[in-house]
């Protein structure tokens, strides 16, 4: 292949690309990945939700290591370096306000990006393993945003840590010796911090990066689910390529490009204008050093985690035991997992299901921000009552799912998707 | 370790009940501006001269003071210094810990993020709240913060108040006294306008050390939205021009 005659440059680049290719497969991974991936072309707004996550990752990570230039994991330090960020070192704010609202922002993209995958059926056939991977990235975020959580040592930060690693001193004959092995002390102490640091900083990372690459070659090995809910690759046309598809370069990165936009609006809104949130991303009882010795008036988690903090109080001891409520917790964490199975609808996109299914959804989701809101308040008054029914339509969406699915009504499902974005 | 769950389980719970007694006296709005530079000077130099003495601003240094309320270093050496520190030194207060412990069986809190902690509302109810109390050991006790251990040294410029008390009965037919709010008793150098403008001054630099950038990430933030709004309206335009042949 000669370079074009009147581009000496571009010649040049060509025989660089070139020689990189003989080494390294860059040209075959672009296209395989970017310029020659067909993605469906009617993809809506709810499939902005996974290259957003893929931004808040690399926020996370970047804003994160020059935080830890300047955090100091240590009990005695860690409070005070937050603030030493905050005031002395240049930009410091704004990199732990990134920080503190991407963990926020990466909850809400991934919380939409599965509730996508739940409308269009995005977790069955044959893309189970992505789900499956989607679903060891949101327990190991979830392990990474509380181990976070801690690091700033303020007193919400002692007392959430001490609540939550108290769960596994519950699971009998192994409980009390788990929970020494996590915290390395018997209570919370310098030595948690310092390994919470190491898992927060290094080996979740490292895990959430390797399952985040496995995720997207799985998602490209199969190819994407769209609001259809159809398979794009039955119908090719002669050159090979999906009829209804369209390389995710140009089209999907410049698309892509607006979602990233507009998400930049509001999260910069909340780091510039309100980084609290209201008290939802940063908490009030934080901004006073840890101290065993005082307790907060309530301990409640971060916004993301009260609709399973709900769960775990909703479910009353017994048999003179407080496991119970751990086990539902968990179970709501590992029913996820079963999603592809538990469909058993011919169709796999909401469009075309039935009723049944668009109002358990619908149920699902006012289930799911109720216990939410349980999840903030004591339980007192109406909230244990709420936390219990939302509990109840939480798992029977999943667990009823086979038959619900089954005897629901669907409509025919077209050749080709319908429109495009 | 069980047992530990259920004691942990046992602070959370009665959660509720620990707040509601604060709850029965509804927080006074400061109505502070972190852009009104004087009441933030006025509200340094009150600080350090009325309550440094006790309780530091160790998360700050002098010189960022300094510079961010346009404090000339040499008035603040000379004005608002009160201690051997350096500019550069972070605002610790001169009282020996273990003496503080002695004097008033605990610390006196840091107040460099008590406006985050708490909030700049608090603050101010706070130090228009104490009310002349003989049982206390200072005398006197606080509508906001009852049982308070601080004495209320901003007496001589407030004067004091008295508690105002209301009968009630309760459901069992027994009448008692419930506090309902307070009285002026006796005055002090001030008049209440200046008291309240003083308190205020106070709220709104407690409220610029609990986050000395605030008010530049407000004024930076409308140049962020700006920016992204051209680029939004740009990334856009780029989408529709490439997705013209897509049908």
């Amino acid at each position: 292949m000669a370079a074009s005659p009147d581009s000496a440059d571009a010649g040049k680049s060509r025989g660089l690309i070139h020689w990189i290719d003989q080494r390294f497969p860059l040209t075959s991974l672009w296209k395989e990945h970017l310029a020659e991936y067909y993605a469906p072309k009617n993809f809506n707004f709810w499939y902005f939700f996974g290259s957003l996550a893929l931004l808040v990752l690399v926020n996370q990570i970047v804003t994160g290591i020059f935080l830890t230039m300047n955090y100091k994991p240590s009990a005695a330090e860690a409070f005070g370096s937050i603030e030493y960020i905050m005031n002395d070192v240049k930009w410091g704010w704004l990199i732990r306000y990134m920080h503190t609202t991407g963990a926020s922002a990466f909850f809400i993209v991934v919380y939409l990006h599965m509730f996508r995958a739940l409308m269009y059926g995005s977790a069955r056939k044959p893309r189970e393993l992505l789900w499956i991977f989607g679903c060891v990235i949101f327990v190991l975020l979830m392990a990474e945003a509380f181990m976070g959580y801690v690091l700033p040592w303020g007193n919400m930060s002692f007392w959430g840590a001490q609540v939550i690693t108290s769960l596994f001193g519950s699971l009998p004959v192994i409980g009390g010796t788990l929970v020494e092995w996590i915290r390395g002390d018997y209570v919370i102490a310098d030595a948690t911090l310092n390994r919470f640091f190491a898992l927060h900083v290094a080996a979740l990372p490292l895990a959430l990066v390797f399952l985040v690459i496995a995720h997207v070659m799985a998602l490209h090995e199969v190819g994407s689910n769209n609001p259809d809910g159809i398979e794009i690759k039955k119908l090719k046309g002669p050159d090979g390529h999906p009829l209804d598809g369209i390389p995710f370069h140009p089209y999907y990165t410049v698309k892509d490009l607006v979602g990233v936009a507009g998400f930049l609006l509001l999260f910069c809104g909340v780091i510039f204008f309100e980084p609290n949130f209201g008290g939802l991303f940063l908490e009030a009882a934080n901004y006073v050093p840890a101290n065993a010795l005082q307790t907060p008036p309530d301990i409640t988690p971060v916004w993301y985690f009260t609709p399973f903090y709900a769960m775990l109080r909703a479910v009353p001891s017994f048999a003179g035991t407080q496991v119970w409520g751990v086990l539902v917790m968990g179970s709501a964490v590992v029913v996820l997992f079963f999603v592809p199975w538990l469909d058993r609808s011919p169709v796999k996109s909401m469009r075309y299901k039935g009723p049944i299914y668009k109002i358990a959804l619908a149920l699902f989701v006012v289930a799911f921000v109720t216990l939410g809101v349980c999840g903030m308040h004591p339980p007192a008054g109406i909230y244990p009552l709420l936390a219990r029914i939302g509990t109840a339509v939480y798992f029977a969406f999943f667990l009823l799912m086979p038959w619900y699915t089954k005897i629901d009504s669907v409509k025919p499902v077209p050749e080709r998707v319908t429109g495009h974005a | 370790m069980l047992k530990r769950l259920l004691l942990i389980t046992a602070f959370i719970l009665p959660g509720g009940a620990a707040m509601a007694q604060d709850a029965g006296f509804p927080l006074q709005h400061a109505d502070t501006n972190i852009n009104d530079i004087q009441s933030l000077q006025r509200g340094a130099r009150d600080f350090m001269n009325y309550c440094s003495g006790c309780h530091s601003l160790q998360y700050l240094r002098y010189n960022r003071v300094a510079k961010d309320l346009r404090i000339p270093p040499a008035t603040m050496a000379s004005d608002l210094m009160f201690t051997s520190h350096k500019p550069f030194d972070h605002i610790v207060s001169a009282m020996p810990a273990a003496d503080a412990v002695t004097w008033f069986g605990k610390q006196p809190p840091d107040l460099t993020l008590e406006s985050r902690y708490q909030s700049v509302d608090f603050i101010y109810s706070f130090l228009k709240g104490f009310y002349a109390d003989k049982t206390r050991v200072w005398g006197v006790n606080n509508l906001y913060f009852p049982n308070v251990g601080m004495p209320f040294v901003l007496a001589p410029l407030a004067g004091v108040q008295k508690p105002v008390y209301k009968s009630v009965t309760d459901s069992s037919g027994q009448a008692h006294l419930e506090l309902i709010g307070v009285a002026p008793m006796s005055p002090g150098s001030m008049t209440p306008a200046q008291y309240d403008r003083f308190v205020r001054d106070i709220a709104n630099f407690l409220d610029y050390t609990a986050e000395p950038i605030k008010a530049q990430r407000e004024s930076m933030g409308i140049f962020v939205t700006l920016f992204l709004l051209v680029f939004f309206a740009f990334a856009y335009l780029l989408k529709k021009e490439y997705w013209k042949d897509v049908h």
